[in-house]
């Protein structure tokens, strides 16, 4: 992997002015009379890989969509580096630095690889539509130079046989991996991952697994889990969030998390008395 | 360093619009035979030379500019309109009001063409913009449906805004395409009259027909470089996923709003120039079936696709010309003998009484007329693309062009 993406991790390790890149707090929300999210709190740090498990329906996508902006808790806060994301627009979430993918799929299944993930740039262009169209010099180099680092990220995610092939058109295991790499190429601080390993086989989820560590370890971007595959989740997350019914139950390391009775008692009921 | 083809040693190589050496040679030999058609040099195309078809071809050129507006609201955002015509009209209205001659009642300011051509798609985009945020609150169908009632609203006001637009039925002379600096009497350069161009006669027509082809193959270039920019991609993730779309960074709401303007400032553009072309349109011109003809191009063309939508405009505009040369050719065979005169005696009528699923004879005896079966054709062709071939002529091209890529091998 060549420096591009590399030199934004040294641009992002300069002091901070802020307690936590990404504070939750106290978030309540609710369609109608259903209970989505019931108060949660929590913070990812710099460079953190944070996970939020729970069973099915406790709320853990709402969550994500509370960060973006998709949704808007009735109550509590959002903030980023200390400043609110309350009232914004999704894409200006995006705008702050915040990437993420989907539980199902959600690329653009007609463009190919390549204009999947310089999508993922928009963010970092400038290009207005009346410069792209006559295709000025200025316009014609960054679409230039944009390129070169969408293949960065093609590279770094092995992904180069498929690369002009629209999306649609590939398997599943490898949409994942372009959906993650449009998230990388966003240029994020935080990425959100929305399961990034369901439905993925043994030798696929390893790959994936790597890939995280690789996003948090060498480019340094704090990651947001969402995943059931537990073994993953042990094996791989700093601190861990379980949430049960938009209800926090629990928090802390992966072996703490393990044996908390609360936890246990979610995951796998109660102990009921056999005659 | 030259090496085999569809081997790229540069980003700059691989993005290139003419990417390979046959792009190169085939399109510098279609400017060569475009170039060349009014001068009836090429023996077997000299006939597209004659004024009916530098006509029909004038009419393309004119019919491209729109289809790529129109291509960029609904091929690439994804915002089905029906609302095209409307966008037209205004920007022929705006062409006539500004460029008119100065004669009372009619509306009319008489500028040159410099003025009222790039005014036409200003207008038409501002008018797009304004109307946009109604429009882009809702998707799909309900789109659609709010797109033609801006269809109505304008026959409305065109038919009666007797000043502006001559009247219903009745309608006015148009600017002609010709050049001047201010008012001077004697224009600069005048499109519609015979002359010498570089020690060469040159017709009128030939003139108008060079002049809307450099015209079209501009605005070609243009909607092409947006397509692959930074916006282009961002009308797509519309299209393909809005909300993802929003997710990654692309505001909604303001590039949906954008491609409105844009495609209405191709559609004012294409009207001003068709009402110009033609000289003296109706008001009535600018109807749905206007809209609905631009939608079969984008759908017969390959939807989201340049090459689609200029395949598309030759196929929309030719496709009357080839239907009236063949219901003749089916009429001269009726009238023939033997059996394939009995064959054809069934598809066309030889008399106004006689029975025949086309009739040309207006308005008498059972049978469609000409104008009828080409709309027929178009909703046969329109559904049967969908159903068989939803990338369109643009489709069909591209298997063909596979399937030479590996010949004579199978890989």
């Amino acid at each position: 992997m060549s420096g591009k993406l590399l030199q934004r991790r040294a641009e992002r390790s300069g002091p901070k002015s802020y307690e936590h890149l990404l504070e939750v707090k106290d978030v309540h929300l609710a369609f109608k009379g259903v209970k989505a999210i019931a108060g949660v709190s929590f913070h990812v740090d710099d460079g953190e890989l944070f996970a939020i498990i729970g069973p099915n329906g406790a709320g853990k996508t709402s969550l994500f969509n509370v960060v973006n902006q998709v949704y808007e808790p009735q109550q509590g806060d959002v903030r980023w580096k200390g400043e609110s994301l309350m009232g914004l627009k999704p894409n200006q979430t995006a705008e702050r630095g915040i990437a993420r993918t989907f539980q199902n799929i959600a690329l653009f299944p007609h463009m190919t690889v390549i204009e999947n993930l310089l999508t993922g740039r928009h963010v970092r262009m400038r290009t207005s539509w009346l410069a792209g169209s006559v295709w000025l010099g200025k316009a014609k180099r960054e679409e230039i130079e944009n390129r070169e680092i969408v293949e960065d990220i093609i590279d770094f995610l092995e992904i180069e046989q498929w690369r002009k092939y629209p999306v649609g058109l590939l398997p599943y295991g490898i949409q994942k991996r372009v959906e993650l790499g449009r998230a990388l190429a966003m240029d994020p601080e935080l990425l959100m991952l929305d399961e990034p390993v369901a439905g993925m086989n043994l030798e696929e989820t390893e790959d994936m697994a790597r890939f995280i560590l690789d996003v948090q370890d060498e480019l340094g971007i704090a990651v947001l889990l969402v995943e059931h595959d537990m073994g993953l989740v042990m094996d791989i997350a700093d601190r861990i969030l379980v949430v049960d019914f938009g209800k926090p139950i629990a928090e802390g390391t992966p072996q703490s998390v393990q044996h908390n009775p609360n936890v246990v008692k979610a995951y796998l009921g109660e102990e009921v008395e056999t005659v | 360093m030259r090496g085999r083809p569809l081997l790229y040693t540069s980003y700059q190589a691989d993005q290139a619009l003419l990417n390979t050496t046959t792009k190169k040679v085939m399109l510098g030999l279609l400017l060569l035979v475009v170039a060349t058609i009014p001068f009836q040099v090429i023996p077997g195309l000299d006939f597209l030379g004659s004024d009916d078809w530098l006509r029909l071809l004038s009419t393309t050129a004119i019919f491209v500019v729109g289809a790529l507006g129109l291509n960029l609201l609904t091929g690439l955002a994804g915002q089905v309109s029906l609302g095209h015509a409307f966008f037209m009209g205004v920007g022929a209205y705006t062409a006539v009001w500004l460029g008119g001659p100065e004669d009372a009642p009619l509306l009319g300011l008489g500028l040159p063409i410099w003025i009222w051509l790039p005014a036409a798609g200003i207008v038409a985009a501002l008018i797009g913009v304004a109307v946009g945020p109604t429009a882009v609150r809702v998707r799909g169908l309900y789109l659609a449906i709010v797109t033609l009632g801006l269809v109505f609203i304008g026959d409305y006001v065109f038919r009666n805004w007797d000043s502006l637009s001559g009247g219903a039925q009745v309608g006015r002379d148009f600017p002609p395409l010709q050049f001047r600096l201010w008012k001077e009497e004697e224009p600069l350069i005048d499109f519609t009259t015979p002359g010498t161009w570089f020690g060469v006669e040159v017709s009128g027509l030939a003139k108008s027909f060079f002049l809307l082809v450099t015209i079209a193959v501009v605005f070609t270039l243009l909607a092409k470089n947006l397509q692959r920019t930074r916006v282009g991609r961002a009308f797509m993730s519309i299209r393909d996923r809005d909300i993802a779309a929003e997710i990654m960074g692309v505001d909604e709401f303001g590039y949906k709003l954008l491609a409105f303007g844009i495609s209405s400032f191709f559609a004012g553009i294409s009207g001003a120039l068709l009402a110009s072309f033609v000289v003296r349109v109706i008001p009535e011109r600018w109807d749905l079936f206007l809209s609905v003809q631009f939608i079969a191009i984008i759908l017969i063309g390959g939807a989201g696709t340049v090459t689609g939508a200029i395949l598309g405009s030759a196929f929309v505009v030719l496709l009357p010309r080839l239907v009236g040369d063949f219901t003749q050719w089916l009429q001269s065979v009726a009238l023939g003998e033997g059996f394939g005169s009995a064959i054809a005696n069934v598809f066309v009528a030889t008399t106004p009484n006689d029975f025949g699923l086309v009739n040309t004879f207006a308005g008498i005896g059972p049978g469609l007329s000409v104008a009828q079966l080409n709309l027929v054709i178009y909703g046969l062709l329109i559904i049967g693309f969908l159903i068989f071939e939803p990338l369109g002529l643009y489709g069909i091209w591209l298997r063909i062009r596979n399937y030479w890529k590996g010949w004579p091998f199978t890989y």
